[in-house]
């Protein structure tokens, strides 16, 4: 299942976008940010202690099922009065949920979380970002691995000259998207596709912001 | 027009070009003394684009300051810092200014250098660069439309012959060639018994080659290569032999390896000629030339 993947924001930032506003209404989420420990109940409730502890006065807390469902909404609405009597909502979820609650609130939002990705958990405790959904997918010549997101730098015509023992220039904890689909092409006896020269990538697959309209 | 360099390449001579950096600022001073130094010396300079992702004064402005002093440059471009489009712009200036060489490179990653927070941009890589510049000589831009006006270049690339895994990075090496690669310049190279071996496979490709000699300047400084470095291995005995040096004759001893390594390649005849790298000590170059009977 893919995930919002997300980390919790330094605590001097968060004091930042939080001073001057007293009365603080704390939202978490009860999926991705569970499972990651940033916005689940717990997490929700030490960051309402630590505020407390701060001096600021918290209006309430609210764990929502899944807060990027529109029906996030309407569970919001049975919180209106202690959600109307804070300055500010701190929303501890992805940024999905963050833009979700502030699109149906008239009130100042303070993500709590950087949502760095949308990745897959490929490990126990460990996720992956494996595709950015760039709108003109390549896999297809590349054994299924993506080297738009997997590789550092998107490079779609082999290693640069970084790459060292599989591992990306940038980080050795980074396995090197390059390494990998070599090893997978090798494998499946296409390496015919590795040696394929493939022209400037076309950016034009779906330009930012995406929007799609599905017609009957 | 032919560059010069493109003739020295083409006359079967050993060729020898050396690495000359821009500065971090406008004084010029030093830089256009190494250039002043190495023009009659070498065949071509190269000069680096925002070398290991530092900020300096641009590749382009330094291969014209070599040009105006009468020397021949080698323009290194990587691809990121431009897009396609900023790209053809700089080879378009780059020839009207008779700057005719070029070295494509991908670029290391910003998070390398002193601009940790900026956005790389990576639109081409290094083959495509390649390509994009026997595009242009045809008379046309990527987007499919006419120049008015053509262009013409020496293009490189590079290969890092002590790659691992190997065969990726030989792959990538190959289609540089395809896309039009006339020369390639090695990563460094110590073991010159493995670079044989690299050039017996290379032999069969039409490029010219020229191996990498980066000056090994103390014996913490090999290591740190070894370290950090992709593809670079100073062998032990190379490393031993520097900490050999006595007190202040390292620098001495980098120049007579050097020297020493080059004089070998060139009297074996392993390749078309050797890529000099002093980084930081340009104004060594003329020496180690010296050190390697090529004054
Ligand atoms: S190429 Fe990569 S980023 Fe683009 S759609 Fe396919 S998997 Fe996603
Ligand atoms: S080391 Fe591998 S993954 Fe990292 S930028 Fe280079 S090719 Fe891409």
């Amino acid at each position: 299942m893919i995930r919002s993947v997300t980390q919790q924001k330094p605590e001097q930032e968060i004091d930042r976008l939080l001073k001057g506003l007293d009365r603080v209404f704390i939202i978490g989420c009860g999926t991705c940010v569970t499972l990651t420990h940033t916005g689940g109940e717990p997490e929700v409730s030490a960051m309402k202690e630590t505020l407390t502890q701060k001096g600021k006065l918290i209006t309430g807390t609210l764990v929502v099922p899944v807060a990027c469902d529109n029906l996030t909404g309407e569970m919001l609405k049975e919180f209106g009065k202690q959600i109307d009597q804070a300055d500010a909502l701190l929303i501890m979820t992805c940024a999905f949920g963050v833009q979700n609650i502030a699109s149906q609130l008239k009130k100042m939002v303070i993500p709590g979380l950087n949502t760095l990705f949308i990745g897959k958990e490929t490990a126990f405790g460990e996720f992956n970002e494996i595709c950015t959904q760039c709108g003109t997918c390549i896999i297809g010549e590349t054994g299924g691995i993506c080297p738009v997101t997997s590789c550092h730098k998107g490079l779609v015509n082999g290693p640069c000259g970084g790459t060292d023992n599989g591992k990306c220039e940038i980080d050795k904890n980074k396995d090197c998207a390059w390494t990998l689909i070599y090893n997978r092409l090798k494998e499946l006896g296409r390496l015919d596709c590795m040696r394929k020269y493939q022209p400037p990538r076309n950016h034009l697959g779906e330009p930012t912001p995406g929007k799609l309209r599905i017609e009957n | 027009m032919v560059s010069s360099f493109k003739e020295a390449l083409k006359s079967g001579k050993f060729v020898v070009t050396g690495e000359v950096a821009p500065p971090k600022g406008t004084n010029l001073e030093k830089f256009v003394h190494h250039i002043d130094l190495l023009k009659d010396k070498v065949d071509a300079m190269n000069v680096t684009d925002h070398q290991s992702s530092v900020m300096r004064f641009p590749s382009l402005g330094g291969a014209l300051l070599v040009k105006e002093r009468g020397g021949e440059p080698v323009l290194q471009m990587t691809c990121r810092d431009r897009n396609r489009l900023a790209l053809q712009a700089d080879l378009l200036f780059a020839s009207s200014r008779g700057i005719n060489n070029v070295l494509c490179l991908t670029g290391d990653s910003v998070m390398l250098g002193d601009h940790k927070e900026a956005k790389s941009v990576f639109d081409m890589d290094s083959s495509q660069l390649v390509a994009t510049v026997r595009k242009m000589e045809k008379g046309k831009d990527l987007g499919g439309s006419d120049l008015d006006g053509g262009v013409s270049f020496c293009a490189g690339a590079i290969v890092t012959p002590e790659a691992n895994p190997l065969e990726p990075q030989l792959i990538k090496f190959e289609k540089k060639i395809e896309a039009g690669a006339e020369f390639i310049q090695t990563q460094a190279v110590y073991d010159l018994d493995k670079f044989k071996d690299f050039m017996k496979y290379a032999r069969q490709f039409p490029v010219k080659i020229l191996a990498g000699v980066i000056l090994l300047t103390s014996a913490p400084m090999a290591r740190f290569m070894n370290k950090n470095i992709a593809g670079v291995n100073v062998p032990k005995e190379l490393v031993d032999e520097m900490a050999s040096a006595p007190k202040g004759g390292a620098l001495a001893k980098g120049i007579e390896i050097a020297g020493r390594m080059i004089r070998r390649i060139h009297e074996e005849k392993m390749c078309d000629g050797v890529h000099i790298m002093a980084i930081g000590k340009e104004e060594l170059i003329p020496d180690i030339m010296a050190a390697a009977g090529l004054d």
